[in-house]
């Protein structure tokens, strides 16, 4: 049967994210969030959710909708900062002991995602040595240097947004809106991709930025962001 | 004693931007330093998020949500811009591709330590963003910051307060009093501001002060708008 994986609404394209799941979602400020498919996420309900996140507090990002509605038991990000100087409903769950959160460097963080989705369990980076970051960790000394070991981080779903995409899956992204998200869809068992629109060629090898063979799952969502 | 303004600590920081450089500056008075550099030094600004040559801010009436920098601000391309993911943008900064970052900072130790990522608000949630892989990895890292704290305390110190952001990678700091070095030996004062003796900088300091033997004035151009 010919491949075709547009779906036609997020709720159906994320109908099998269950209890517990772990869920990586791109973006990075106001370009390439999933929000149409976050949106879905939250109305679709499923709890105890792990999130794999630059940032779970951006003001344009609706990740921060998911942690307010009690859906999330675990984040993983570098960055978890209110805007207030009260603190946020993010902050007050952690306050509260109600929410776990592992705190990492950025390029700790896309290095990770990029070594779960490429087969590596762990690496060793200098990056974070010294810091309260890599306690605990174990390390060892490279040319004379401290690097510290990081290990792969998998998910079940990924959630990312492009510009365009074709029946295979294939993505086309605008300017700065890959960041997260091509390492994210290599890293997790279901990709679901939203994107501005469908195209009805297929597109063509050079503006294709991550193959289908990465991305499960595909939504036309227009300019919603 | 004329105490630079922010636009004059981006200024000064600009002026030691070399022709060719590529350069990461951080969210804050770094990235002012984008505005100031002197004519004919052609320079790509590297932001985390995966541009390489981010040009001005953009024309309200141009800005584009998709086109952002590490600080979120919508933002040009110049000539010559790539766009890269955040896997080839990071392998970058590690690599030792980006020849300088410019940081903002709360505490810089005699010893080139830097503290600028948690600012011990109690609960308040963490935020470290590319901060650790740019103080670890660029192949020169340079602090703008005030002098003191709002309060009046140093923030150059013997050893840092604050939890480390990456130990003994601090070259350079430019401050609203002063140029200053990191060098073997500690703090090597380049250059001070009209008005401000010796005694007075190190009154503010509290690790102690070397200075050059052609230590200068420290004398930025008035720039519109002050702050």
């Amino acid at each position: 049967m010919a491949i075709d994986k547009r779906l036609a609404s997020a709720a159906e394209a994320l109908a099998d994210v269950a209890d517990g799941a772990s869920v990586m979602i791109s973006g990075f400020g106001g370009a390439g969030f999933p929000n149409v498919l976050l949106r879905a996420l939250r109305e679709a309900g499923p709890r105890g959710l792990t999130l794999i996140v630059n940032s779970a507090t951006h003001r344009f990002s609706r990740t921060h909708e998911l942690i307010e509605a009690g859906q999330v038991r675990r984040v993983i990000c570098t960055a978890a900062r209110g805007h207030e100087a009260t603190l946020s409903p993010f902050e007050r769950l952690l306050k509260e002991g109600r929410i776990e959160l592992e705190c990492v460097p950025q390029g700790t963080f896309s290095e990770r995602v990029r070594a779960g989705g490429a087969g590596i369990p762990a690496f060793y980076t200098p990056v974070g040595v010294g810091t309260p970051l890599a306690v605990d960790k174990e390390t060892r000394v490279f040319d004379g240097r401290v690097h510290v070991l990081e290990h792969a981080i998998r998910a079940d779903v990924a959630l990312i947004r492009a510009d365009r995409a074709d029946r295979y899956g294939n993505l086309a992204f605008r300017y700065a809106q890959a960041n997260f998200g091509p390492a994210m869809a290599t890293a997790a068992r279901v990709t679901v991709a939203e994107v501005r629109a469908f195209e009805d060629a297929p597109l063509a090898h050079t503006e294709i930025q991550l193959p289908g063979v990465f991305v499960r799952r595909v939504v036309a969502v227009g300019d919603a962001r | 004693m004329s105490k630079l303004t922010r636009k004059q600590m981006a200024w000064r920081a600009a002026q030691d931007i070399a022709d060719g450089w590529v350069v990461n500056l951080g969210i804050g008075i770094p990235v002012l330093a984008a505005d100031y550099l002197p004519p004919g030094r052609d320079v790509f600004i590297q932001s985390e998020n995966g541009i390489i040559g981010c040009g001005p801010v953009a024309a309200a009436d141009r800005a584009d949500p998709d086109l952002v920098d590490a600080g979120s601000r919508r933002v040009t391309l110049r000539p010559g811009a790539s766009i890269v993911e955040s896997v080839a943008s990071f392998a970058m900064i590690r690599g030792g591709h980006v020849d300088l970052t410019i940081l903002g900072s709360f505490e810089v130790a005699a010893n080139g330590d830097m503290a600028n990522w948690d600012s011990g608000v109690p609960d308040k949630g963490p935020l470290v963003g590319g901060a650790m892989d740019l103080a670890a990895c660029a192949r020169a890292v340079w602090v703008v910051m005030e002098h003191t704290t709002r309060a009046g305390a140093p923030r150059l110190l013997r050893a840092c307060r604050l939890p480390l952001t990456a130990p003994r990678c601090v070259r350079r700091v430019f401050t609203d009093l002063a140029v200053i070095d990191v060098t073997e030996a500690g703090f090597l004062v380049r250059e001070i501001v009209p008005g401000l003796s010796r005694e007075a900088l190190q009154a503010r300091t509290e690790a102690p002060l070397s200075f050059a033997a052609d230590c200068r004035t420290l004398n930025p151009p008035a720039l519109d708008g002050g702050g």
